[in-house]
C-alpha cells in the first residue's frame, strides 16, 4: 500500500502548472484553485471523521510461528499482533505491518502483491488464499494466518515447495512440436477457438493452493495433483503439437497417480485463485483418455 | 564452491533467455536467484512484446520510434540491433508454444501502443508478460538447466586493478535463503546480472517487493559505471491505492482518460493533439499530474481510465486480467465504471553500463534487461520495447558470454579519462566510518596493486570469506536500526522529491535525506538471528542496495539542468542538445561516487538519426 498522499503531490509539484495556467485564463483558473482548497479542506474533514470512524479499530491477526534454529520456536505457537485496521487493507499489508513494526523475524514469501507471482498462498481462516488478493474487511476477526496444510514447513509461513515443484515438471511441461515452418518469421499457426480452450489453463501462477487444498495429493505423495494436471492439459490440448506428442502426453495423464485418482471434490477449484476449472480439466482429460483407450479396442 | 561455466544472476525474463542461449552454444549455465523463476516479476508485465513483423512496418521504422521515444538518448547501434533481432526473437517464443493472442487467419495479433507508428505490439492478452516467463521456464526445464532457486546472490568475484577496466569478474557469492548456507559460484566463462528494476526505491511503484536493484548496485559497486540513472519511467495508468500496473494495452484498445470535468484532457488541454492517450508514457503521466494538479483530478488525486465503450466481449477477449486487477486491487468493474489511475514508479530507463552484446567493462561480467543500459531507452522507453529487450540482449549476452565471436562492438565503455567530469556540490557517497570497513576493494576499500594475481578460484574465495564476514557482523549486532525503517523514509523522499515533476530544491533535499539514511544505515542490525529463510538479513542488504542506486538516480537528476523525456525539470524547461546529448555515467570510485558524461552515438547500421522536436 502507497504511502504517499496526495497532499504531497499537490503541494509540492503544482506551482509551474499554475503559473502557466493563471496567465492563461486567470479568473477561470483562480476560481478553480480556489475550489481545489476548498475541496481539499473539505477532503482532509471526510479523512479525520474516517479516521476518527476506524480509530482505534484494529484488527488481531494470529499467525503460525515455528523455526526450527530457535529456542522458543521450535515447538510450533501462534503469535498475535493487533494491526491497526485501514479500509483496503490485505492480508499480506496487514503481515507487512506486524513483521516490520513488531517482529522483523516474521517470515514469509511475497513479491508482486497483485497475485501474479503465486509466492503468498497460505491458510487464511481455514482455507486456502493469496494473502495479497485477500482483504481484511471480507473475513472474520481475529484472523488467522497459518502455512499452506499438507506440506513441509520451513518456517513460520514458508512451507517446502520442491515436491510442488517436481510434480509440475515431471509431466513434461514444455511445447513439443514435430515440427515448425522454415521459412523466415513463419509462424505456426492456431486457431482463435484453440488458444480459447487452452486460455484459462495457462493462467497458472504455481502458488499451489490447490495441491494443499486436495485430500488425494495429502494421501497419495505421488499424485500429480491439480496444478501438474492441468500443465499437462494446457498441452494435450495445443493443436500445434503433434498426434505422437499427445500420445505420450495421454500415457502421463493416465499414470497410476494422474487423473484417475481424482474424486471429483472440486476443492481446488474453489481455492485457485485465478478461477481455473481445475476440475473440469482432470474431467475433460478423463475423457479423452477413455475415447483413446476405446479406438485400440 | 559451485563451478559452471556460465552464471546467470536472476530467473525473469533476461536471465532465463540468456541461460537457453548459453546453453544452446554449449555452455555448462546455471541460474542463481532469489525467487524461483516463475515468481520473477517479468511475469507482471501486460501490454505487449513490439516487433516489426508485418508489411508495411520494418525494423527501421520501429527503430525510429524507439530513437523519437527515448528523446535522442538511445545509442543508435543498440537500437538498431533490438529492432532488428526482434522479430526473429519474437517468433522464437510463438515456436516454444507462447499462447499469443491470434487473428482469425492463425497469425498472432499485434495491436496498436504508445509512441509506435504501426501496430506492432504483439500480446497474450493483457498478461503478455506472465505468458512470456512462463513459455521460458518451460524450455529452461526442458533443456535441463540447473537453477539454484532461492539463493540470493549478495556480490561479485571481482578482481581489484586500480583502474575497473583492468578488473576481471570470475564468479558470484550468494547463500542459500532455505539453510543459510553461503557459496562461491566460479564462472569459467562469465557471469550475467539479470536481476531486473529498482522499484523499491520508491513507494508508490508497479514493481514488486524483490525489485531493489541488487545487479545493479554490486555492479557499481564494483567499479561498473551506472548510466542514466536519473531516467526514470511514471506510468500513467497505475492504481491509485497500491500502484497495481493497468496496461497500456488498454489505450491502445481505445481506452480513452478524462478528468473530473469529464474532458479527453489529452487533447482538449492541448498535450497531444495527434495521439491523445496513446502519446508516449512520459507525456500522458505529465498531463495527468497537470490536471490533477491545477484542480480537475477526481478527488484531487487522480482521472479516469475508460473503457466500457469497448464492449464487454472485446475486453474480455484481450484485456480480461484488467478487469481482475481493477476489481481485486481497486474495488472497481471496469465493464461499469471508469477505473481511477494516476502515475507510479514503473522502470527504471538506466542501469549497468554495457555496449550491445551485453559486455560491461569488467571482462567477463554482463547485463541483460531492466537492470542494463545498453542504451535503448535513452530517456524515456515507449510501452511494449521492455519485453524484447529481455531476450533480444538476453540471448546476445548468453551467447557471448558462453564464446561466440560477435566481432567489435561499436558501443565503448568503461570510463575513460578523457571525457568530462563534474564537481557536485552537495555530499554523497559514504559517510567517512564507513568507508573504513573490510570490504573488498572493489566495495570501497584500497586497491591492493595494479595487478591482481590471484588465481580465479582465489578471488571466488577471498569474496566468499568476505560475505561470510558481512553477514556475520550484521547477524552480531545485538541491537540497533530496523533497515525497514530507513527503506521507508528513504521511499518517502524519493517518491516526493525525485518524482515526474523535478525541483532543484527537491533533488538536493532528496541527496540530504540519502545521506542520512546512509548514516542511519550504519547502525543497522538483524533482529532475526536464525540461518533458516531469513528474510529480514536479506532485507537488510538490499536496503543498502536502494541507498546506492536512488542517490545515483538523484545525483544524475540534480547535474541535468535540461528537460528530456521522462525527466523533467521545473527551472529548466526545454532540452538542450547543444550540451546534453550525453549519457550521464556514476562510476562508486570506492565510494566517492563520481559524475560524468559520455557522448550519445547518432550513427546507426544504416543511417544517421538527427534530434527532432518530439510532439505526438
Amino acid at each position: 500500500m502507497s504511502t504517499q498522499t496526495p497532499e504531497t503531490e499537490t503541494e509540492t509539484e503544482t506551482e509551474p502548472e499554475a503559473e502557466s495556467g493563471a496567465s492563461a485564463a486567470p479568473d477561470h483558473q483562480q476560481r478553480r484553485m480556489d475550489e481545489k482548497r476548498a475541496r481539499a479542506e473539505a477532503r482532509d474533514d471526510a479523512a479525520a471523521q474516517a479516521a476518527t470512524e476506524f480509530e482505534g479499530e484494529t484488527v488481531e491477526l494470529k499467525v503460525f510461528r515455528y523455526d526450527p534454529e530457535v529456542e522458543g520456536k521450535e515447538e510450533p505457537r501462534f503469535d498475535s499482533f493487533t494491526v491497526p485496521f485501514e479500509k483496503g487493507m490485505t492480508v499480506l499489508d496487514a503481515l507487512i505491518f506486524a513483521r516490520d513494526e513488531y517482529d522483523s523475524s516474521l517470515t514469509f514469501r511475497h513479491s508482486c502483491r497483485q497475485a501474479v507471482c503465486g509466492s503468498d498462498a497460505f491458510f487464511i481462516n481455514g482455507s486456502q488464499q493469496l494473502g495479497c488478493q485477500t482483504q481484511m474487511g471480507d473475513l472474520e476477526w481475529p484472523v488467522r494466518v497459518e502455512p499452506l496444510p499438507h506440506q513441509d514447513v520451513v518456517k513460520d509461513l514458508v512451507v517446502e515447495m520442491d515436491h510442488f515443484y517436481d510434480q509440475m515438471e515431471s509431466v513434461q511441461p514444455f511445447f513439443d512440436p514435430d515440427e515448425l515452418p522454415d521459412g523466415e518469421l513463419d509462424e505456426q499457426r492456431q486457431s482463435r477457438e484453440n488458444r480459447e480452450h487452452i486460455k484459462l489453463s495457462t493462467r497458472c501462477i504455481w502458488c499451489g493452493a490447490c495441491m494443499s487444498s486436495c485430500n488425494i495429493a495429502a494421501g497419495d505423495n505421488q499424485y500429480l495433483g491439480p496444478a501438474a494436471i492441468n500443465k499437462a492439459y494446457r498441452f494435450y490440448m495445443d493443436e500445434r503439437e503433434g498426434e505422437q506428442k499427445r500420445q505420450e502426453r495421454l500415457e502421463i495423464i493416465e499414470q497410476e497417480h494422474g487423473v484417475w485418482r481424482c474424486q471429483t471434490q472440486f476443492s481446488c477449484t474453489e481455492v485457485c485463485p485465478k478461477d481455473i476449472p481445475l476440475t473440469e480439466h482432470i474431467q475433460e482429460l478423463k475423457r479423452e483418455a477413455v475415447k483413446e483407450n476405446l479406438k485400440f479396442w | 564452491m559451485y563451478e559452471h561455466d556460465v552464471i546467470v544472476v536472476g530467473g525473469g525474463g533476461a536471465g532465463l533467455r540468456a541461460a537457453i542461449a548459453a546453453q544452446e552454444q554449449g555452455a555448462d549455465v546455471a541460474i542463481v536467484t532469489k525467487l524461483h523463476p516463475v515468481r520473477s516479476h517479468t511475469g507482471a508485465a501486460e501490454g505487449g512484446i513490439n516487433a516489426a513483423l508485418r508489411d508495411g512496418d520494418s525494423w527501421e521504422d520501429h527503430a525510429y520510434d524507439t530513437m523519437k521515444g527515448s528523446d535522442y538518448l538511445g545509442d543508435a547501434p543498440a537500437i538498431d540491433t533490438f529492432a532488428k533481432t526482434a522479430p526473429d526473437e519474437v517468433i522464437q517464443l510463438e515456436h516454444w508454444g507462447m499462447p499469443f493472442s491470434r487473428e482469425d487467419d492463425g497469425r498472432v495479433s499485434q495491436r496498436p501502443f504508445g509512441g509506435l507508428s504501426f501496430p506492432r505490439t504483439t500480446y497474450a492478452g493483457a498478461e503478455t508478460g506472465h505468458h512470456m516467463l512462463h513459455t521460458l521456464y518451460e524450455q529452461v526445464v526442458k533443456r535441463g538447466i540447473e537453477v539454484y532457486d532461492e539463493w540470493y546472490v549478495s556480490n561479485l568475484a571481482v578482481t581489484d586493478e586500480d583502474d575497473p577496466n583492468d578488473r576481471e569478474c570470475h564468479g558470484v557469492v550468494a547463500w542459500d535463503v532455505q539453510s543459510g548456507e553461503i557459496a562461491g559460484f566460479e564462472a569459467r566463462d562469465g557471469v550475467i546480472l539479470a536481476t531486473g528494476g529498482l522499484g523499491q526505491a520508491y513507494d508508490h511503484t508497479t514493481n514488486a517487493v524483490a525489485n531493489t536493484g541488487d545487479g545493479v548496485a554490486m555492479a557499481y559497486r564494483a567499479g561498473v559505471p551506472i548510466e542514466d540513472m536519473e531516467m526514470i519511467q511514471f506510468h500513467p495508468t497505475t492504481l491509485p491505492s497500491t500502484g497495481v500496473l493497468i496496461s497500456e494495452g488498454v489505450r491502445g484498445e481505445g481506452g480513452i482518460l478524462y478528468n473530473a470535468e469529464g474532458e479527453r484532457f489529452m487533447f482538449e488541454y492541448g498535450y497531444a493533439t495527434n495521439d491523445g492517450e496513446l502519446a508516449s508514457r512520459d507525456v500522458v503521466s505529465r498531463a495527468e499530474l497537470t490536471e490533477i494538479n491545477e484542480g480537475r483530478g477526481i478527488d484531487d488525486e487522480y482521472v479516469y481510465l475508460d473503457m466500457r465503450h469497448l464492449g464487454e466481449e472485446r475486453i474480455t477477449d484481450r484485456l480480461e486480467n484488467i478487469l481482475h486487477l481493477a476489481e481485486d486491487f481497486e474495488g472497481v468493474d471496469g465493464l461499469e465504471e471508469p477505473m481511477p489511475v494516476k502515475p507510479g514508479q514503473h522502470y527504471a530507463m538506466g542501469g549497468v553500463e554495457t555496449n550491445e552484446f551485453g559486455e560491461t567493462c569488467v571482462d567477463g561480467l554482463y547485463a541483460a534487461g531492466e537492470c542494463a543500459c545498453v542504451s535503448l531507452h535513452g530517456a524515456n522507453r515507449l510501452g511494449g520495447n521492455a519485453l524484447p529487450e529481455l531476450i533480444v540482449f538476453g540471448a546476445l549476452a548468453g551467447r557471448h558470454a558462453a564464446g561466440e565471436d560477435m566481432g567489435e562492438a561499436l558501443i565503448e565503455t568503461g570510463p575513460s579519462e578523457e571525457l568530462d567530469r563534474e564537481e557536485l556540490g552537495v555530499p554523497v557517497g559514504l559517510p567517512s566510518e564507513q568507508s573504513d570497513t573490510a570490504e573488498p576493494a572493489a566495495d570501497g576499500g584500497e586497491p591492493v596493486e595494479d595487478v591482481d594475481t590471484r588465481s580465479s578460484e582465489e578471488v571466488v574465495s577471498d569474496a566468499e570469506a568476505t560475505e561470510e564476514e558481512r553477514i556475520e557482523t550484521l547477524l552480531e549486532r545485538e541491537d540497533g536500526v530496523n533497515h525497514a525503517d530507513v527503506r521507508a523514509d528513504l521511499q518517502t523522499s524519493m517518491t516526493e522529491n525525485v518524482n515526474v515533476f523535478r525541483t532543484e530544491a527537491g533533488l538536493e533535499q532528496a541527496l540530504e535525506d540519502i545521506q542520512e539514511a546512509r548514516e542511519r544505515y550504519q547502525d543497522v542490525y538483524v533482529a532475526d538471528k536464525s540461518r533458516t529463510f531469513n528474510t529480514d538479513l536479506q532485507h537488510t542488504i538490499e536496503t543498502r542496495n536502494l541507498l546506492d542506486v536512488a542517490e545515483a538516480i538523484t545525483m544524475g537528476a540534480l547535474a541535468r539542468d535540461e528537460f528530456r523525456g521522462a525527466h523533467w525539470r521545473k527551472e529548466h524547461q526545454e532540452r538542450k542538445d547543444d550540451e546534453w546529448l550525453k549519457h550521464t555515467m556514476v562510476s562508486w570510485n570506492d565510494g566517492d561516487p563520481e559524475l560524468w558524461y559520455r557522448p550519445v552515438i547518432l550513427e546507426g547500421h544504416e543511417e544517421t538519426y538527427e534530434p527532432k522536436n518530439r510532439s505526438y
